[in-house]
């Protein structure tokens, strides 16, 4: 049965989510879709989808949301103060959530953006082949009070709760590039001290990307202003015209001007998008033959993950959701293995 | 950066983990642009094997690709065989898509006409006359959604940008630097200078066709009287401002 979701209230960058465009930058329009891409990942983990679906992306802070139909749900990326009808709920997990049921979800506890996925998706009707809001070019909106959306059906509503082990993306550290056809715009030494500097994420970043600051002299490179405007993508670390880096996100300009000094490897983005302000993050350059080894295609990154989600076990006693476990042992509907 | 690669045999450097850059010069010129637009136009008709996403700028194309499919030296040796096909900066043949687009030129409408007409030793009239007298090519679409980079202008034409960036230019505003123009899908910040005013929308997200220009589009702008230009813009209702296309064949 698909539902409703209502918003009662919400943070001031709350938005619909999904993994974005593909087709458009040649027409002036970055893929965008969820900052924290492995986040929608797992999300459809937890909830057995073969594929990502449209989800509610939100920095910093959540919000408070009902729905009309009992639909599972799961909450990933940033850890944020959640419950439901008053009782806190687990991250990095599914639960059941009841018709009618408030769930409010507070500020992120680590990390920048974290997400409330649904087991049928948001249905909101795609523009450009993607339901993903594009702050910066008018497409989709900020999420308010009052707001409704559609959700798609849940396709196992009896599925077991399941809480999936997560590595630790929230807290910047040493972050893997790779040279760009830039890079060698900048001299030897200034490279060095690139990897050599020890930059925070700075208090000004958004979904466009996010800035670095640092002590130091400014990054500049060889004859920066006479670059010609080449593509731009998702974690190119471009400086900007005073030598300040910017590491680019998913709604970043598509064409630019400013020299590039390497380019975050996917793996990795996550760990810089997510860092809160003032996290320490470093750059360590690696091969390509590295880059491609860390590289991991998202359908495969999304089979490994399905394979990690296990039921949670817990104290019945601190179940808030104690309808979302499968609490027959040995036994589940076998929805989950459905769908591929 | 090294001398700058042949038409028939760009640099083909990785960006990124799953993407190529194919440079057909470091610099912008008219015949880069020519062999980007051909290149990336032929890439799209027929996408070599484990490509996913193609897009164009000034002087480069860049694709993106699945490397579960395709290897980056496998994609890399595809690309450098279809480069060494033809000259790439020769113009190919097929459709042309020519656009009128009707602008008003100075005053409220520019009023950095005064100031460009000066550098380049003309009067308003003569800068406009000598404007609208170049059909310039969509070089790329970029930087905004829809937003065409457009070119090039007479040598004349080659104007810095402006140090100090002027605050706002509305939507649809003709701007000129450096043999270029742009016409601004959306308000935006810049240091072109703002000559002219259209009421053309390079951007409809409303629209189901959101996007009326690609890369290789001519555009002529027509000059109108200001009344006319604000009849124009008063009973436009889907953002094309009076232009007219016209398709050559």
């Amino acid at each position: 049965m698909s539902g409703q979701l209502t918003i009662h209230s919400a943070g001031p960058m709350v938005t619909v989510q999904d993994m974005g465009r593909s087709g458009t930058l040649s027409l002036g329009l970055s893929r965008g879709g969820a900052a924290d891409r492995l986040a929608l990942i797992e999300a459809a983990a937890l909830l057995g989808l073969s594929a990502p679906l449209a989800a509610i992306e939100m920095a910093g802070m959540g919000g408070v949301f009902s729905t009309d139909t009992p639909t599972r749900i799961a909450l990933t990326g940033a850890p944020m103060r959640a419950t439901l009808d008053g009782v806190p709920l687990d991250w990095h997990g599914s639960h059941l959530l009841p018709a009618g049921a408030r769930l409010e979800i507070g500020p992120v506890t680590r990390g920048a953006y974290g997400y409330l996925a649904f087991a049928g998706g948001i249905e909101t009707h795609p523009v450009l082949g993607s339901r993903a809001t594009h702050v910066n070019s008018g497409l989709g909106h900020r999420l308010a009070a009052g707001d409704t959306l559609p959700l798609g059906p849940d396709p196992a509503p009896d599925a077991p709760a399941l809480a999936l082990p997560v590595e630790d993306r929230f807290s910047g550290s040493e972050i893997r590039i790779t040279e760009g056809p830039q890079t060698r715009l900048y001299s030897a030494s200034k490279r060095e001290r690139f990897i050599e500097t020890a930059f925070r994420r700075s208090t000004h970043g958004n979904r466009q990307g996010v800035r670095l600051d640092f002590d130091g002299e400014p990054f500049t490179a060889e004859g920066q202003l006479g670059i010609v405007s080449d593509v731009i993508i998702p974690g190119d670390i471009q400086m900007t015209g005073d030598g300040i880096p910017f590491v680019l996100g998913p709604e970043c300009q598509t064409i630019g001007g400013y020299p590039r000094i390497g380019a975050v490897i996917p793996a990795d983005l996550p760990r810089v998008l997510q860092a809160a302000p003032q996290t320490p993050l470093s750059f360590r350059f690696v091969t390509l033959e590295e880059a491609d080894a860390a590289f991991a295609a998202e359908t495969a990154l999304l089979n490994r993950l399905r394979t990690a989600a296990q039921p949670r076990i817990r104290d019945p006693r601190d179940m808030a959701d104690l309808l979302g476990y499968q609490l027959i042992s040995g036994a589940t509907a076998g929805d989950e293995l459905k769908g591929d | 950066m090294s001398a700058d690669p042949r038409p028939d045999c760009p640099d083909i450097a990785p960006l990124g983990v799953d993407g190529l850059l194919v440079r057909f010069s470091t610099r912008l010129d008219d015949a880069a642009n020519r062999a980007v637009l051909g290149f990336a136009r032929g890439l799209e008709s027929d996408p070599p094997q484990g490509v996913v996403e193609v897009a164009s700028a000034l002087s480069s194309v860049y694709l993106r690709f699945d490397p579960a499919v395709v290897s980056r030296a496998e994609l890399t040796r595809a690309l450098q065989d279809r480069a060494a096909t033809r000259d790439w900066s020769t113009p190919m043949d097929g459709v042309g898509r020519h656009w009128h687009i009707p602008t008003a030129f100075g005053g409220d409408f520019g009023p950095q006409l005064a100031e460009t007409a000066a550098l380049l030793g003309m009067s308003e009239e003569q800068a406009v006359a000598d404007l609208v007298a170049h059909p310039v090519r969509v070089l790329a679409i970029g930087f905004a959604p829809g937003q065409p980079y457009l070119g090039m202008l007479p040598d004349r034409w080659d104007i810095p940008r402006l140090k100090d960036i002027t605050p706002s230019i509305p939507a649809s505003a003709l701007v000129v630097a450096v043999r270029q123009l742009i016409v601004f899908s959306a308000d935006t910040p810049t240091g072109w200078r703002h000559v002219g005013q259209t009421a053309f929308r390079p951007f409809r997200s409303e629209s189901d066709a959101p996007f009326p220009l690609r890369p290789g589009d001519v555009l002529h702008f027509e000059a109108v009287s200001h009344d006319e230009f604000d009849r124009i813009r008063a009973s436009d209702s889907d953002g094309s401002g009076g232009a007219r296309l016209e398709v050559q064949e």
